[in-house]
C-alpha cells in the first residue's frame, strides 16, 4: 500500500514484515526512529513473536544479535557512525561466524570532529568485514532491500548491511509501498539456520582456528560473497516479479547507452546526479550515469561491461581513504582493468556537505574536457585550508583544528550545505 | 551595592567563565543542565582552585556539550569515553584537577565499564553525573537510569528493566566521596563540587534534572517549574544513608546529601607507594621534578597570565 511516511518509518514498517525475532537497539541519530518504530510495534502487537532489548551500547547490540542468531533467531538491528565503530569488533565477528543478521546502517560521518550528518565514511569503515553491504537510492528501495537482505542473508549464512543516507533518506517523507504480510511472506521465508545452538546435536560456534585452516574458513566467506554476486541479480528479478518494481541488483544504469563519460556513485546522491545529466544530456553531451547498488560483494566484472564503450569515468564518492584518495574510485578501476579509461575520484558531500546539481554540472564538464585531477574535493575551500596551513607554519601551538576552521569560518554551530 | 546588583556581578563573574560567542546553547527551556554548570562554574571559583590546571571533560548526549560552553580547557570525547579520556590527562600531568560533567545514558549505560573502574582504582577524578533518565539528544530512549515504569521512545508502554541506583554503584566500586542532588539544590550541588575539587580521590556528584521535552512530557509530568515543585516536596537530605536506600522510583521520594567522604589513598597514592618501596630512594614521585616546578613559576612570574583563553 503507498504511504507517504518517513523513511526511518518505511524501513521499520517493512522489518517488522520480515518477522524478525530478536530486535538490539542502542539510540545512535540519524538511526533512531527506525527501533523507535520497531519497538513500538513489538509493545502494541503488531509485531509479534519478536524480542524486542534496548542494550547499554552498541557493542552489546551487535553482541546480543550474535547470541540470538546462534540460537537461531532471524536477529535485527541498525545503527549508524561512531555506532558501527564501536560495534566493529563484533561486526567482523559476526561475519567470521557466517551469522546471517541484517543491519540498518543510516550512513553518517566519523568524528572528530563529531558530526552527525550524511557520508558513506561509517560503511566504509566496515567494507572490509565480510559483510555484504546494499546501498540504497531511495526510501522506496530502502525498505525494499531488507526483504531481499533476510532472504539473501539467510541463504548465504553471511551477514548483511542495508546502507541508506542518514537524514536524507531516513527523515524524508516519500510515497512508499509498504507491501503486504502475504507478499513478504511468500518471497522470505522462515529462517532455517545452517547452523544452531540445540542441545539435541550439540555444536560449537566460535571454534579458534589455526594457520592450518585459517585461510580456508576467510576464503570460504570470500567465495560465498562472489556467490551473492550471481545471486543478487536473480533476488531482484524474482522481487521485480513479485512485487512488480525494480528495487536491489548489482548495479543500476541510467542513460548509459551512447556515453562517453560515464558518472559512479552510491546512494541517494543519484538522484541529484541523474537530474543535472539530464540537463546536459539536453545540451548535447553524451554523459550516463552507474549506480553501484551492491559494493559488496563488488560488481567487478558487471561494472566492467557496463562501461567497456565509454571513454572516462567519474566517481562521485562520499568518502575517502586520508593518504590516498578515493576509495570507491580504487574499486572501480580494478573493475577497468581492460579498459584503462582515465577515472577522476571526486570526493564529496562530506559531513553533510550538500552536493548541488551547480557544482555537479561544473565538475562534469570540466571532466568531459578531461581537465580534472586525478582526485577532487568537491566546493573544498581551499583558501580556508590554506590560512590554517599558515597558522600552523607560524606557531608550533596553533591548536586545535576544528575550533581553528570554525572560529577563522566566523561559524560556531554546525552548518549544513 | 544592594543584593540585586551583587547577584548580577556574581553572573558575570560566572558569565566570564563560560564562551560566550558559543551561545545560545542547546538546552531546551526548563532543562537542568544549565544550573549544573553554573553551580559547577561557581564552585570552580569558590574553590579558588588554578583554572590553568583544570580540565572539564564530557562525553555525547546534551550533558556532553557542557565542555565546549565552559571557559575552561575541555575535551568532548566520544560517546562513554569521558573518564578513560580523563584519566589519561591525570596520568599525563597529576597536577591538573580533571572533572567529567555527563549524563546518565553516556556514563552508566555505554561508558559504565569505565566508571566501575575508575571507582575501583579511586583515580583522582570528580565525576558529575547529570542523571534525567533519558537519552535527551537521540529523542528519548529508555537508559540504565530510567525508573521502572516510566516510558520512554524505545519503552512506550513502561519501562520494565531495573534501574541502577547510581550512589550505590559509586559506593560498591568505591568511589571515596558520593553525593546526590536535584537541579533545584542549586547551592548544594555548589557545595558539593566545591568539596570534590578540593578533596583527593574519586568524587562522584549525581544532579537529578528534568528533561523537560522528552522525559516529562512523555510521562505527563508537566513542565520544568512542575519538576521543581516535585523535587522540592519529595527531596529528603539525608546525609550519610545507607547508599541501599537511595533508589529512585517514578515520582517517589528522592534522598539527597551527602552519602559517603571516606578519604582514602588515590590510585597515584598507591602507584608511588608501590614503586617506592620497589625502588627505593632513586624513585622519582609522579609529576614534575622540583627543578621543573621552579622552572614553571619563574616563566609565569616572567609572563603573567591572566586567562588561560583569547
Amino acid at each position: 500500500m503507498l504511504k507517504q511516511c518517513e523513511g526511518s518509518h518505511a524501513v521499520a514498517a517493512t522489518v517488522a514484515l520480515c518477522r524478525p525475532e530478536v530486535i538490539c537497539a542502542y539510540p545512535i541519530s540519524p538511526q533512531t526512529h527506525i527501533v523507535e518504530g520497531l519497538s513500538e510495534m513489538v509493545r502494541d502487537g503488531t509485531l509479534q513473536h519478536c524480542e524486542f532489548i534496548n542494550v547499554e551500547s552498541e557493542f552489546a547490540a551487535m553482541s546480543v544479535a550474535i547470541g540470538a542468531s546462534a540460537a537461531g533467531a532471524r536477529s535485527y538491528t541498525a545503527t549508524a557512525s561512531q555506532g558501527l565503530l564501536f560495534m566493529a569488533e563484533a561486526v567482523w565477528n559476526a561475519s567470521g561466524l557466517g551469522l546471517p543478521i541484517v543491519m540498518t546502517l543510516a550512513n553518517r560521518s566519523i568524528g572528530a570532529p563529531i558530526n552527525i550528518w550524511n557520508d558513506h565514511t561509517d560503511a566504509m569503515s566496515m567494507r572490509d568485514a565480510g559483510w555484504l553491504q546494499l546501498f540504497a537510492e531511495n526510501n522506496q528501495e530502502a525498505a525494499d532491500l531488507h526483504i531481499q537482505a533476510f532472504r539473501l542473508a539467510e541463504e548465504l549464512s553471511l551477514p548483511i548491511m542495508v546502507c541508506m543516507d542518514g537524514f536524507i533518506l531516513t527523515h524524508a517523507y516519500e510515497g512508499v509501498d509498504i507491501p503486504t504480510q502475504e507478499q513478504v511472506d511468500a518471497y522470505l521465508p522462515p529462517y532455517e539456520p545452517r547452523q544452531v545452538l540445540d542441545p539435541r546435536e550439540p555444536v560449537s560456534i566460535g571454534a579458534m582456528v589455526g594457520p592450518e585452516a585459517f585461510t580456508e574458513v576467510r576464503y570460504l566467506a570470500h567465495a560465498k560473497q562472489m556467490q551473492a554476486l550471481d545471486r543478487i541479480p536473480q533476488l531482484a528479478a524474482e522481487f521485480r516479479q513479485q512485487f512488480g518494481r525494480d528495487s536491489g541488483g548489482l548495479i543500476r544504469t541510467y542513460r548509459l547507452e551512447d556515453a562517453q563519460t560515464v558518472v559512479v556513485a552510491l546512494g541517494s546522491v543519484l538522484g541529484t546526479i541523474k537530474d543535472t545529466i539530464d540537463d546536459l544530456r539536453e545540451a548535447g553531451h553524451k554523459i550516463g550515469v552507474l549506480g553501484i547498488t551492491s559494493f559488496r560483494p563488488f560488481p567487478t566484472a558487471a561494472i566492467g561491461d557496463a562501461v567497456s564503450h565509454v571513454e572516462r569515468v567519474v566517481v562521485v564518492e562520499k568518502c575517502f581513504a586520508v593518504g590516498v584518495g578515493g576509495i570507491v574510485s580504487r574499486d572501480v578501476r580494478t573493475a577497468m582493468r581492460e579498459h584503462p579509461h582515465p577515472i577522476y575520484a571526486v570526493v564529496a558531500g562530506l559531513g553533510g556537505r550538500a552536493i548541488t546539481k551547480a557544482s555537479l554540472r561544473q565538475l562534469f564538464l570540466s571532466a568531459m574536457a578531461d581537465e580534472l585531477e586525478a582526485l577532487t574535493f568537491l566546493d573544498l575551500d581551499h583558501q580556508a585550508v590554506n590560512r590554517e596551513l599558515e597558522r600552523e607554519r607560524l606557531t608550533r601551538r596553533s591548536g586545535p583544528i576544528a575550533e581553528n576552521l570554525l572560529r577563522d569560518l566566523g561559524v560556531v554551530a554546525a552548518r549544513v550545505g | 551595592m544592594n543584593a540585586q546588583s551583587a547577584e548580577f556581578s556574581s553572573e558575570d563573574r560566572i558569565g566570564a567563565m563560560l564562551r560566550t560567542e558559543r551561545m545560545p546553547h542547546i538546552w531546551c527551556p526548563g532543562c537542568g543542565i544549565g544550573s549544573v554548570v553554573t553551580c559547577f562554574v561557581d564552585a570552580v571559583l569558590r574553590s579558588g582552585i588554578d583554572q590553568d590546571k583544570l580540565v572539564v571533560v564530557s562525553g555525547i548526549g546534551c550533558s556532553g556539550r557542557v565542555a565546549g560552553y565552559v571557559n575552561f580547557d575541555s575535551i568532548h570525547a566520544t560517546h562513554g569515553r569521558a573518564i578513560p579520556v580523563a584519566t589519561g590527562l591525570k596520568l599525563a600531568n597529576p597536577e591538573l584537577t580533571v572533572v567529567v560533567i555527563s549524563g546518565d545514558g553516556d556514563l552508566m549505560s555505554i561508558g559504565g565499564n569505565h566508571f566501575v573502574h575508575a571507582a575501583r582504582r579511586n583515580m583522582d577524578l570528580v565525576v558529575i553525573c547529570i542523571n534525567n533518565f533519558t537519552y535527551g539528544m537521540t529523542g528519548g530512549q529508555v537508559t540504565p537510569t530510567t525508573p521502572g515504569s516510566a516510558t520512554a521512545s524505545t519503552t512506550p508502554y513502561g519501562n520494565y528493566e531495573y534501574p541502577l541506583t547510581l550512589p550505590f554503584l559509586a559506593d560498591a566500586c568505591g568511589a571515596s566521596y558520593i553525593a546526590r542532588w536535584t537541579s533545584l539544590h542549586a547551592r548544594n550541588i555548589t557545595q558539593s563540587v566545591e568539596e570534590a575539587l578540593t578533596r583527593r580521590g574519586f568524587s562522584f556528584i549525581e544532579v537529578i534534572t528534568p528533561c523537560t521535552t522528552l522525559y516529562l512530557r512523555r510521562n505527563r509530568l508537566g513542565d520544568g517549574v512542575d519538576a521543581l515543585q516535585y523535587y522540592q516536596s519529595n527531596s529528603e537530605i539525608l546525609h550519610g544513608i545507607d547508599t541501599r536506600e537511595t533508589a529512585i522510583e517514578l515520582q517517589g521520594k528522592i534522598a539527597v546529601g551527602k552519602f559517603v567522604d571516606r578519604p582514602k589513598p588515590t590510585y597515584l597514592d598507591a602507584v608511588t607507594r608501590c614503586n617506592a618501596k620497589l625502588i627505593g630512594d632513586d624513585y622519582q614521585l609522579y609529576g614534575k621534578t622540583e627543578p621543573e616546578k621552579k622552572a614553571e613559576e619563574a616563566k609565569k612570574a616572567e609572563h603573567p597570565v591572566t586567562s588561560g583563553h583569547p
